[in-house]
């Protein structure tokens, strides 16, 4: 069998998700002996040159470039994978989609006229079919390697799309919740970290985004009983996943 | 009252001999305070939370020292037996494939038979649920078999009901009536001891023990009256499975639909659900194109009916809306498990209404579908 050819985008992010591949250590090995690595800026400096078989993305769509350049992304791969809360959800910077861009600039840079951007930070998705997204702030490894291991055999990923309550029942983690009445967001928000926050007795803060069918205001309202004002329960919601949860809100209303 | 043949009376300093005698053959599993909650765990007599007492709610558990004089006035955390008998993970098997055969190994357990010290009876009853669906179904359950096969039971007759229990109302609790190779009822000043099988008569043989009397089982009476008394919520047993077969399109569970999370917790924390689903595991070093074949193992992961893609099938999950699934948990629990296994499916210990975040209460949403549509 040909070796599979694979390439990794990167837009407007940290790079901490294309880190995330090349922190798969032993397995970054293998990675290179199955898949023909055919572009991936991070790590070496080949151009794009004819087709691919996946393609993983990480950033969001935030300039007129990038808008044009998934396009062309798209147009070469088969598999469309986004990797983190950037390219999945538009990340932290799409915080500015619920302000006025120019005063951002103002504030940031001293003159602003030279910065080309678009008004909204948006995740790929808003732009180009996807066929996959892996979540987090940085993707999880394990789920990293499960899907490209599921491509090389055509099987779905192992990926179940739950709440993170479910991964801490599991591990028996004390429910900072309920045990904790500290504001975590848990219920709503996908496993697939590990429990990370929640194992180290820190409520979870919604890195890998909310989960399909998420009842959020639901969650917001049990919050509000526990003391928590309408702003502290969006500042909740306003992190690297503020597009999706917000999203989330308007959709799944009520059902 | 009469003393049953099998009644003795062990001093409340002895209950470590119970340990001494168990640990060199078991492993011992019993409550224990974690991050400021009771769970489960691999104990010694020390770990028992003595002195300490639950407070639970809809959606909220504290633990603050109680002013009782018994080690046992704690009621269930979050964890029951299931946590052990079922794992949340477990390896099933693991598989090779070549190009031309392909290998199965199941994979085995050496572990230590388990002994499960203070289980209560609400737990015992859903254990005989976990019989039925595991062992006693047209097809029997490996890692369930062989882990419930030598476990030893000592159980403890609930002296003091949590906020959340309701188990006198659906029969299963608080007083231990089978299941168990030893029931232990704190008494004033000691335990009254009773075997309920051969091994534990043998492990009662090997204990210093004293006579009971008419005034200890009397006593033991009074306790468990007292228990059912102090009982806080209920569920009217004898209208079900009734009750949910007549309204299924009673608008109460829209009203559910719009405060439930569906984060699934109520699920994870019930004795009795069962849920869970198989991923074949793969790693990128355990697939080679040179020659061809592949390595993986199996494992089974907990799951729940309120994840979407638990039951989701061609085109979707074929209960597409919240108030379709949260019925179907509830329905399972309160009508269909009865017809499929003869049992309900609650047994009445009240872990989803403290670990639901959203403080959803099984005993209150019942009732509403008792009011007029």
């Amino acid at each position: 069998m040909k070796r599979p050819r694979i390439g990794i985008f990167k837009f407007t992010s940290c790079d901490g998700c294309q880190l995330s591949v090349l922190n798969l250590e032993e397995e970054l090995l293998d990675l290179v002996g199955l898949f023909q690595v055919a572009f991936f800026r991070e790590a070496t400096d080949r151009p794009l040159r004819g087709h691919l078989d996946i393609a993983l993305v990480e950033g969001s769509i935030s300039t007129g470039w990038q808008r044009s350049h998934v396009v062309e992304v798209r147009e070469r791969t088969r598999y469309l994978v986004t990797i983190g809360a950037c390219a999945t959800s538009g990340g932290l910077q799409a915080l500015r989609n619920w302000t006025s861009i120019e005063d951002y600039k103002k504030s940031v840079y001293p003159s602003p006229g030279m910065i080309e951007t678009l008004p909204c930070s948006t995740p790929i998705s808003d732009h180009v079919y996807v066929d996959y997204e892996l979540w987090g702030c940085p993707v999880g490894s394990d789920e990293l390697s499960e899907t490209l291991a599921s491509f090389l055999l055509d099987k779905r990923p192992g990926i179940p799309g739950y709440s993170l309550c479910m991964e801490c029942k599991r591990k028996g983690t004390p429910c900072l919740l309920i045990a904790g009445s500290a504001p975590c967001l848990g219920p709503v928000t996908r496993a697939g970290c590990g429990v990370l926050c929640p194992s180290l007795e820190r409520p979870c803060y919604g890195c890998f985004g909310p989960r399909e069918g998420a009842n959020i205001d639901a969650l917001l309202n049990v919050f509000r009983k526990k003391g928590l004002s309408p702003h502290e329960c969006s500042l909740l919601l306003d992190k690297m996943n503020t597009y999706s949860y917000r999203k989330a809100r308007s959709r799944e209303g009520r059902l | 009252m009469s003393v049953p043949a099998t009644a003795r009376k062990l001093k409340k300093e002895d209950l470590s001999c119970v340990f001494d005698q168990l640990r060199a053959s078991h492993r011992v599993i019993g409550p224990k305070i974690e991050g400021g909650v009771i769970v489960l765990a691999d104990i010694d007599v020390h770990d028992i939370p003595a002195g300490f007492e639950d407070r639970q709610a809809a959606g909220s558990y504290s633990l603050i020292r109680s002013d009782r004089p018994e080690i046992f006035s704690f009621s269930a955390g979050p964890d029951s037996f299931k946590r052990f008998l079922h794992p949340p993970v477990s390896e099933m098997f693991t598989f090779r494939r070549s190009r031309t055969s392909m290998t199965i190994t199941p994979s085995g357990r050496e572990e230590k038979p388990l002994a499960f010290i203070g289980i209560r009876a609400c737990d015992l009853s859903a254990m005989k649920l976990y019989d039925r669906i595991f062992l006693e179904g047209p097809v029997k359950d490996n890692t369930y078999a062989s882990l419930r096969s030598n476990a030893f039971i000592i159980a403890v007759n609930c002296c003091r009901p949590g906020d959340n229990c309701f188990c006198s109302s659906m029969g299963t609790g608080p007083e231990v009536k089978d299941g168990y190779d030893i029931v232990l009822t704190e008494l004033r000043d000691s335990f009254l001891v009773e075997s309920g099988t051969v091994r534990g008569q043998d492990l009662l043989a090997r204990l210093a023990l004293e006579e009971a009397t008419g005034i200890d089982v009397d006593e033991k009476a009074e306790r468990t009256g007292a228990c059912i008394r102090a009982m806080k919520k209920s569920i009217r047993a004898e209208e079900l499975p009734g009750l949910i077969y007549r309204n299924p399109d009673h608008p109460h569970w829209a009203d559910i639909a719009e405060r439930d999370l569906e984060c699934g917790n109520c699920t994870q924390v019930c004795p009795t659900c069962f849920c869970n689903a198989t991923y074949d595991l793969v790693r990128l070093s355990q697939v080679s194109f040179k020659p061809p074949g592949l390595s993986g193992v199996r494992v089974r992961k907990w799951d729940s009916c309120f994840s979407r893609n638990f039951g989701r099938v061609h085109g979707g999950n074929f209960r597409p809306s919240r108030r379709a699934r949260y019925r179907q948990w509830m329905s399972h629990k309160l009508a269909y498990a009865i017809e499929q296994f003869g049992l309900p499916g609650c047994v009445g210990c009240g872990r989803c209404i403290t670990w639901c975040p959203a403080g959803i209460d099984i005993t209150v949403e019942a009732e509403a579908l008792k009011d007029a549509r």
